[in-house]
């Protein structure tokens, strides 16, 4: 549905020149749901906004629905965009229009005869779940609602190519939870493509089919969700899925930590679990070869595309060298371990 | 003599009235696409082109750069030719609307700077034409700044006006500085601040009216 051929994208500024994109090929085939991921500065925007010729690429192929877009006089352009619809980080709805007037606007756009914006308006509102906000202005809507107003209106024209710029980047957990619940749906129900940009693999682990990591203006890695979990390859990547997979030491455990073993005091550890490796196995091994038993004090374990990933904060009750033993163990077994002390 | 006075006073308010709002109706028609042009003219925006951008933007710095009071004298056979004649109202109108509308031009220009660069952007998206862009977005989300914009030259012109009172053009200023009545002098003067803050009053409430951000 959208395929972006050796992307290059170079600003000249000033009589410098910085490169954006290097280079980048990516493919969203119909009906999925494609994350690109980045951190701030990676060049995600500029990719995102090279589909729809908002930047028009240095050199490179952008097809959209079999389209060579970068071939297309002015006028066919403004027409083969009309079947992108794209939502933005910060909405971009007119103030000085209501809900339903700015869900209007594209169809107004298009010339449509009033009544048959009245309609599709009214189902559009139905969709997003704001039939009753219909005659506010923007400003009196939070977020959350500002958002489903702004795919309400990506959706006007039913367009085959859903781009989002950082939806979900301004708002609450929550409320992000609820957006991508709605994209999500709109993608199955109407199977809309949808190419996301974000920097919280988060998002990416919540809705997305596939998954390319942007780095630099390079793509250094795209696949499954599963497969880009399951063995991250680049550094980056595998920093985005650990920084997705938090875990906080309780406070008392803290303070109590200390680097030297001492009686009564147990081996505070943790284990992380990435994809292949077979924690849950090796800790009753642990307990037999080593009368080592494991009290899980906390862990936050999530499972993506068929594999299990997360870190478990472990407190192993054993004698110190047999502790010591398990951990080795552990390495062992290529399971990552990292020794925190004795609590 | 008292009833001469007032009829006078009546008539100049009306004059002055007359020669703000129509000349502030043609300045705007002069310089809202001015001002919309030097927007969309300039460096990222839809219709960018510097050279255009540039001439006009001297022009507009040109005449912004003449005092009124020249700018009246200067006019005359460009005003004569237009008109007809060089005094009166209707002549006093020629040089108001002219001086006024590279000052509204600007503040056109700053109306729509204030819009974020987002709204532009997601219509480009939208498949909007410049023209659409133009109608159904810039002057759309322009308008409370572009209402203050209003207040503020009207009432600017009601001190211009007064000024063309100088060479013959009628309304209160004509009034005010003729004969040196002290007396007539201050109700002139009580009638402008009226006048300005009545202007004032209204633009405020209108521009509230029609904010919705």
């Amino acid at each position: 549905m959208i395929e972006l051929k050796h992307i290059t994208k170079i600003f000249q500024e000033e009589g410098r020149a910085t490169t954006a994109l290097s280079d980048v090929s990516l493919k969203v085939s119909e009906g999925k749901i494609v994350g690109v991921i980045g951190e701030s500065g990676a060049g995600k925007s500029t990719l995102i906004r090279c589909v729809n010729l908002l930047e028009c690429p240095t050199s490179g192929e952008v097809y959209v629905d079999g389209d060579n877009l970068m071939l297309l006089s002015s006028s066919e352009l403004t027409k083969a965009r009309r079947n992108i619809g794209m939502i933005f980080q910060h909405f971009n709805l007119l103030a000085s229009r209501t809900v339903s007037e700015n869900i209007a606007f594209p169809l107004e756009l298009d010339k449509t005869p009033k009544t048959n914006i009245k309609a599709r308006v009214e189902e559009l509102l139905k969709l997003v779940g704001l039939e009753n906000k219909a005659n506010e202005y923007p400003s009196n809507l939070s977020g959350g609602q500002k958002q489903r107003v702004a795919i309400a209106r990506a959706l006007a024209r039913n367009p085959k190519v859903l781009l989002c710029d950082e939806a979900t980047s301004a708002l609450d957990p929550a409320t992000t939870h609820s957006i991508l619940a709605l994209l999500k749906d709109i993608n199955k129900q109407m199977s809309i493509t949808i190419l996301l940009i974000t920097h919280e693999m988060e998002v990416v682990k919540s809705i997305c089919d596939e998954v390319a990591v942007l780095n630099n203006g390079e793509l250094i890695e795209q696949g499954t969700i599963s497969a880009i979990f399951s063995h991250p390859k680049s550094e980056l990547t595998q920093q985005l899925i650990a920084s997705s997979i938090r875990m906080q030491i309780p406070l008392d455990y803290v303070e109590r930590l200390s680097p030297q073993p001492g009686p009564g005091k147990n081996l505070l550890i943790t284990l992380e679990i990435s994809g292949q490796s077979m924690a849950n196995a090796a800790l009753s091994e642990v307990a037999r070869l080593f009368q080592t038993n494991s009290n899980i004090v906390c862990a936050q374990i999530d499972y993506i595309g068929g594999v299990k990933f997360g870190i478990m904060l472990i407190e192993l009750i054993g004698e110190v060298d047999k502790e010591l033993q398990a951990v080795a163990f552990f390495k062992d077994k290529n399971i990552k371990v990292e020794v925190l002390g004795y609590v | 003599m008292y009833e001469s006075m007032i009829e006078l006073l009546i008539k100049g308010t009306i004059e002055t009235i007359l020669m703000t709002f129509v000349s502030g109706f043609l300045g705007f028609a002069l310089g809202l696409p001015a001002g919309v042009f030097l927007f969309i003219t300039r460096k990222g925006q839809i219709k960018e082109n510097r050279i255009l951008n540039n001439l006009l933007s001297i022009l507009i710095n040109i005449f912004r750069a003449i005092p009124f009071i020249i700018l009246i004298v200067w006019m005359i056979p460009f005003t004569r030719l237009i008109v007809g004649t060089s005094i009166g109202v209707s002549a006093a109108l020629v040089p108001l609307s002219i001086g006024a509308a590279p000052f509204i031009a600007r503040m056109v220009e700053n109306s729509l700077l204030e819009i974020p660069y987002g709204l532009i952007e997601a219509s480009l998206e939208m498949g909007a034409t410049p023209f659409q862009i133009v109608r159904k977005v810039l002057l759309p989300e322009a308008l409370p700044s572009l209402v203050n914009s209003i207040t503020i030259t009207l009432i600017t012109l009601v001190g211009y006006s007064t000024m063309g009172g100088a060479v013959g053009a009628g309304g209160l200023g004509q009034i005010g500085y003729v004969g040196y009545d002290l007396v007539v002098m201050n109700i002139v003067l009580v009638l402008l601040v009226a006048l300005v803050f009545i202007i004032q009053f209204t633009g405020d409430f209108v521009s509230k009216k029609v904010d919705h951000r």
